[in-house]
């Protein structure tokens, strides 16, 4: 079947009903979907599907037909950072950083749908996901650095 | 970083090392017994200079250290030490991490020791080979040695003449035993040390780059998953493998005793393959029935126990004005980490490899060699990040499953990852614990005697013996667990920060050890300390109210260590204690250790509201101020005791596992809630006191212990009621403030 | 022909005379607020117990706002109301009102100041509380924390925007009554009753309603509506593959989740939520009275063969994780073969449930699911649902999917547009 993964057409070769986070891993080689439950508690497998965060743990790939997902590498690179990866490397925004991946593309999904987030509307967007190592204040402040730095480009894209 | 390809891993790049063969050279033994005694840090166990510093020909550096990314930035700190003292850019050294074939033996990445001892090793060496190279330089320019500069990996003449360490180097010069009394840089001079270099590791994390374990791709790779008993002590008695062993994809089922695993070309092949294959097994029960959960103090209480005195200094005085006394409990409570298990294991030309994100790989190796029956240098564990692990997890055992697995399907890479559910069942727990004070009081409200006692389980069934191992429990031929021992004092088990910190004229401290573990336990970070501060500070504060004190000033009357007075201070200036009321709802707490009353010093300040209607309470904000001697990096340290404190806070307000007669049945995040970001608090501050030139203190487990206590006693000031239970959840609260 | 006008415009002036004269009642007078320490400790206490088994919180507390404050919207067919500011704030609240006030709220539908009150506050139900309890309520909600808070004007289409009218539905639909007790049933049967048919207001929400938004007699339990959810029928025609007993409607009440049944979701988790309040004897008595509606109810059934299509695919790798896990209630998945949403009349609670999943709360150990409004599309959703369904034996499986569907993923952006 072929999936739309960061832009690009990919054709993989698995059982339909197999969750997206073992096909973005395993058949695409991608790192930042992980696994941290399997069962939609944690966000650490969170990739955006249509601009909208979603598990990819729970996400049979059937349904994935014709729609648009982006995961954590299509964000930016080491080289060419994105927004929020820029912001979470500015804040230090991370200790182990198992569950970072996850939370920037939770966060990308809330700056698509609204660049100008409350802190009220950051900790009920970013609430599925969860830090073990106790960074959250850091990742907050790195959204909010982040949708400075969108809402400037887009107002300066009029 | 580059993919992680294993020839890239097991060979490294063209250097000179000599005398030693590659693998197995930290191990080597001197000919000669080297009296070491003097040598700082791990230079004791290790004092060969090439054991932790490689020059190649071409100029490469290399640092070796047997300490463990944990994610607490420690690659990064240790880069700093090292180009500091070798006078080179931190993105110079390349760093290698514990593995048994290339790095010292540091034990343990744990117990907050890794600036200490791995930091003081490299710092010493570092600065002892940029002797060596300085001397050499000289030799060769015909210079003193005042007359040459260092620039970033070149030794320069005032002609402009030039030398790169690598040509600097003769073979051999560095392997030379460590003389005691090298002298170090001084801290105005540092260009590296002290600042905030971002840790290396970030940005391969945000980008997806390939940062852990769980990322390791190897060709031929499979994937492998096991089956668990459906409670500790349940033993195999059939299984049905037909239906697994067709399923798409698998390529073994195997079966040792009670362990149980399935081997499959694909992941979500291997996990239906583990499913269909748990399904159609069967076991039999274990014969010991576990406690109630609401008996297990009372349960625990009455094992028997080995009494440690751990202080006897008691001296019962005249002029005793109020006496008081409390008990406190803790919860048996979970590391948690956010990803599962997981280890790649490969037996290849009668070599077991393992890449793993224990926290030992030297005691680990030592583990599955006698799990598999071989000679320590035939198996190799290099570590490899996994997720924070917070101790003792079950990262150990998983490397261990790899093994056995891969000694089933030779050749071939397999990759072995925990479920969840497997994590959270399995994982040893941080213990459950209770404490009892009592102390009295003069008229002038000074503490006069002092007498606590604490009751615990072991906090360590680290692999050493493959009877540590869950794999080395289950196998047709098991091995015995080996018995508990208590950790010795200063470190201490359940003891440790058991003896407080103030000047008291009169004490006694007893560690009543419990050997049977009705739950499989072991280190989790803090160890007892957080338990033990969270007590001697709540009861601090007791005290302090008894006296009609405020409880920083009470603190202070009863300190005599400038530097812990410079933290409490700081804590409460920065925190602004005593300037203004709480709100409504609200209360304030203060709380001070210092980690094993010999590591970092951490005085946390924090405000709590507490919800009427639930009880729930909530940590708003924290101040805390961290002396942990010579600062490397001070953002890193911010980092970690930012997150000691909402994981602290999270641990005190929220976590208990919980059990029934088979085993745990907190199996995942529903079951086992853990701070989300609806109760993160509006701020952390944490204020670093930072002491030039002074040996470096360990800081990653600082923040637990204040952080609870600063916490309980917020809990205490908003309510009027004094909470000892841990964790202190909501309908605690609640019952205790009625409606 | 000019006395027949005169007699009809006499009847009309007549009854509309009548007609303001019965919806008229005198403002009370308003008092101080009561001092906290004016009410005994146990009267506090036993108003806890009240008030969580009458649900106030849910209902007067806004999403994220000071408990008891109002606030909280109430979709009705006829509008939006707001619940109001219950707190003993003077200005805001009730601080002002007696407790003869108070009790009249809650007998008659009526405020302080002698104003109809919406019936979507269930005094058809509150009347029959008694006045000790009554008493005991009030003794708890004046020493609650007073919130100055007002809440929004209510958003109700024409007519009823008139609070008058309410006279005629009281006329048509409410009468003031006392419990009665019946004698040939246990003194726990009959605490059970009391406390359904008066404070619990059960029936609000698992008893059908007429047009004018009134609880249908004679059809008492046999499935309601509560914003958008279905509130499953308790009785015989109850959609449970396995039957409800006492001692399983305790358990589901007291922790709000059952073995054989599944976690509470939706409205009902608020309802169990709050109970966390009641006493154990209560809640006994409560799940007494309720269990003798069930009664003997017919087999489920029977499951049909799985039939491939693309619910199915959908099922296995969506759903299967979960809800084939051996576990079960609370955390892990219910099996599906127990769940009465697949089996019920209505599938709006099944659609509710695969959009929004349970959100995780923190904090407290309570179930978590992840909600698949945003990976499904809403036809794969109504695929899912019809296999579901189907697969499970629900009565007419395909019916009503698409505007459950709908219903939800209108309910679903309309909240995260809120936040």
């Amino acid at each position: 079947m072929i999936l739309n993964v960061n832009g690009q057409q990919r054709n993989v070769d698995v059982d339909p009903d197999t969750p997206l986070l073992y096909v973005l891993r395993g058949e695409l080689g991608l790192n930042g979907a992980k696994y941290g439950c399997g069962l939609g508690q944690c966000g650490a497998c969170t990739v955006l599907v249509d601009n909208r965060a979603v598990f990819s743990c729970v996400t049979p790939v059937v349904a994935l037909q014709g729609r648009r997902i982006v995961t954590v590498e299509g964000l930016g690179s080491t080289d060419n950072p994105g927004p929020l990866q820029h912001a979470f490397i500015e804040e230090q925004a991370a200790q182990c950083g198992y569950c970072t991946a996850g939370m920037i593309v939770r966060a990308e999904g809330l700056l698509r749908r609204n660049n100008e987030p409350t802190d009220a509307e950051i900790r009920a967007a970013m609430q599925p996901n969860l830090c073990r190592c106790g960074t959250q204040v850091r990742i907050l402040r790195a959204v909010r650095r982040a949708a400075v730095v969108i809402r400037t480009q887009a107002e300066a894209q009029g | 970083m580059t993919a992680l390809s294993r020839r890239g891993l097991l060979t490294g790049t063209g250097a000179l090392i000599v005398s030693a063969p590659m693998r197995g050279h930290a191990q080597t033994p001197p000919a000669v017994p080297l009296d070491t005694k003097d040598l700082p840090g791990s230079l004791k166990q290790t004092p060969y200079l090439d054991a932790w510093i490689r020059i190649d020909t071409d100029g490469t550096i290399t640092v070796f250290t047997g300490k463990a990314e944990l994610g607490q930035g420690i690659k990064t700190a240790l880069l700093q030490v090292a180009a500091e003292e070798l006078s080179v850019r931190v993105d110079r050294p390349i760093l290698v991490t514990a593995d048994t074939a290339r790095t010292p033996n540091e034990g343990y990445t744990a117990g907050s020791h890794s600036m200490q001892d791995s930091g003081t090793a490299i710092r010493f060496a570092a600065a002892e080979v940029r002797q060596i190279l300085l001397n050499e330089a000289t030799t060769i320019f015909q210079l003193p040695v005042g007359q040459l500069r260092l620039d970033n990996g070149a030794v320069v003449a005032p002609d402009g003449r030039r030398l790169n360490y690598g040509a600097l180097i003769p073979p051999g010069i560095l392997h030379v035993v460590a003389r005691p009394g090298t002298q170090l840089k001084t801290p105005g001079s540092y260009t590296v040390v002290s600042t905030n270099v971002p840790r290396v590791d970030i940005p391969a994390k945000v980008t997806g780059g390939q940062a852990y374990v769980q990322d390791m791709r190897l060709p031929g790779m499979l994937h492998a998953r096991v089956v668990r008993p459906p409670h500790p002590g349940a033993r195999l008695t059939a299984l049905d493998t037909s239906a697994a062993a067709v399923m798409p994809g698998v390529v073994q089922v195997v079966q040792n005793g009670s362990f149980v695993a399935v081997v499959a070309q694909k992941e979500f092949q291997a996990i239906r393959a583990m499913r269909a294959l748990a399904a159609r097994a069967q076991w039999q029960a274990a014969e010991q029935a576990l406690p109630k959960q609401g008996d297990v103090f009372a349960y625990l209480t009455g094992l028997p126990a080995q009494d440690i005195t751990v202080l006897d200094s008691r001296h019962p005085q005249a002029g005793t004005a109020k006496t008081l006394r409390a008990r406190y409990t803790r919860a048996y409570q979970m590391h948690g980490s956010i990803g599962p298990s997981c280890a790649v294991a490969q037996l290849q030309d009668g070599v077991m490899t393992v890449w793993t994100h224990t926290q030992g790989v030297y005691p680990d190796r030592a583990a599955i060699a006698e799990l598999l029956n071989l000679p320590p240098a035939q198996v190799r564990c290099i570590h490899v990040e996994g997720s924070g692990c917070y101790g003792h997890n079950g990262a150990d055992d998983a490397a261990a499953d790899a093994a056995l697995i891969a000694r089933a399907v030779p050749g071939q890479p397999i990759r072995l990852q925990w479920m969840r559910e497997q994590e959270n069942g399995w994982e040893p727990l941080g213990p459950a614990m209770v404490s009892e004070v009592a102390a009295a009081l003069d008229a002038k409200g000074r503490i006069v005697d002092w007498d606590y006692a604490v009751w615990s389980n072991t906090h360590s069934t680290r692999p050493g013996s493959a009877g540590s191992l869950l794999a080395g429990q289950l196998v047709a031929k098991p091995f015995a667990p080996p018995p508990p021992k208590p950790i010795p004092m200063p470190e201490g088990g359940g003891d440790r920060n058991s003896i407080p910190i103030y000047t008291l004229p009169s004490a006694r401290v007893i560690y009543h050890f419990i050997p049977q573990m009705p739950l499989r336990v072991s280190a989790m970070r803090g160890l007892g300390g957080y338990m033990n501060v969270f007590s001697i500070e709540s009861f601090m504060d007791e005290l302090a109210l008894a006296a009609g004190a405020d409880p920083v000033a009470f603190r202070l009357t009863h300190l005599n260590d400038e530097r812990a007075k410079a933290v409490v201070t700081r804590a409460a200036e920065g925190f602004g204690w005593g300037h203004a009321k709480p709100p409504a709802g609200h209360g304030h707490g203060f709380a001070f250790a210092r980690y094993k009353n010999l590591a970092a010093y951490c005085a946390v300040a924090a405000e709590v509201s507490v919800k009427q209607e639930t009880g729930q309470a909530r940590l708003v904000r924290a101040v805390a101020a961290v002396d942990a001697g010579q600062i490397v990096n001070p953002d890193g340290l911010r980092n970690q005791v930012e997150g000691a404190i909402l994981q602290s806070a999270s641990w005190t307000l929220y976590e208990s596992a919980t059990f029934d007669a088979a085993g745990v049945t907190s199996l995942d995040w529903a079951s086992y809630p853990i701070m989300r970001f609806n109760a993160v608090p509006d701020s952390v501050e944490v204020h670093l006191i930072d002491r030039p030139g002074t040996p470096f203190l360990g800081a990653g487990e600082c923040g637990q212990g204040p952080a609870a206590a600063a916490v309980a006693n917020a809990v205490a000031d908003a309510t009027g009621k004094r909470l000892r239970d841990l964790p202190l959840t909501g309908d605690k609260v609640k019952a205790a403030i009625g409606v | 022909m000019r006395y027949v006008v005169l007699a009809l415009a006499a009847l009309i002036v007549a009854g509309a005379g009548g007609f303001v004269w019965l919806g008229w009642y005198p403002a009370i007078a308003p008092v101080p607020p009561p001092a906290r320490t004016s009410f005994p400790p146990a009267a506090v206490a036993r108003g806890a117990e009240l008030a969580a088994l009458g649900t106030c919180m849910s209902c007067h507390t806004a999403p994220g706002g000071a408990p008891f404050a109002g606030g909280r919207a109430l979709q009705t067919p006829f509008g939006t109301i707001y619940a109001s500011n219950i707190t003993p704030d003077p200005a805001t609240g009730i601080g002002t009102w007696s407790e003869a006030a108070f009790r009249r709220a809650l007998h008659e539908g009526v405020d302080r100041r002698g104003g109809q009150l919406y019936p979507a506050f269930p005094y058809d139900h509150f009347t029959k509380v008694s006045a000790a309890d009554d008493a005991d309520l009030y003794a708890y909600l004046m020493t609650r924390q007073p919130v100055r808070a007002s809440a929004p004007p209510n958003d109700l289409s024409f007519p009823f925007d008139y609070r008058f009218l309410i006279t005629g539905w009281k006329v048509l639909f409410f009468r003031t009554a006392a419990f009665r007790p019946d004698p040939a049933q246990s003194a726990q049967w009959n605490r059970g009753a009391y406390l359904v048919q008066g404070l619990a207001h059960c029936g609000a929400c698992h008893t059908p309603r007429n047009l004018l938004g009134a609880e249908k007699s004679g059809e008492a339990f046999d499935g309601g509506e509560a914003q958008d959810w279905y509130a499953y029928a308790l009785g015989k025609t109850s959609p449970a593959p396995i039957a409800w007993t006492a001692d399983g409607l305790y358990a589901y009440l007291r922790q709000g989740w059952q073995a054989e049944h599944g976690d509470a979701l939706g409205p009902m988790r608020e309802v169990t939520d709050d109970l966390a309040g009641a006493s154990d004897a209560d809640l006994r008595a409560i799940a007494t009275y309720i269990a003798t509606g069930f009664g003997k109810q017919g087999p489920p059934g029977p499951q049909v063969a799985t039939q491939a299509g693309p619910g199915e695919a959908l099922y296995r790798g969506a759903c299967a994780t979960c809800h084939e896990d051996s576990r079960g209630p609370p955390f892990a998945g219910l099996d599906l073969a127990r769940s009465s949403a697949l089996r019920a009349p209505d599938p709006a609670n099944l659609a509710n449930i695969i959009t929004d999943g349970i959100p995780a709360t923190g904090e407290t150990r309570e179930p978590i699911m992840p909600g698949f409004g945003a990976v499904l599309t809403s036809r794969q959703t109504e695929d899912l649902i019809a296999y579901l369904r189907t697969r499970f034996g629900a009565p007419h499986p395909r019916d009503g999917i698409a505007d459950a569907v709908q219903s939800a993923r209108t309910n679903t952006a309309q909240l995260e547009a809120a936040r």
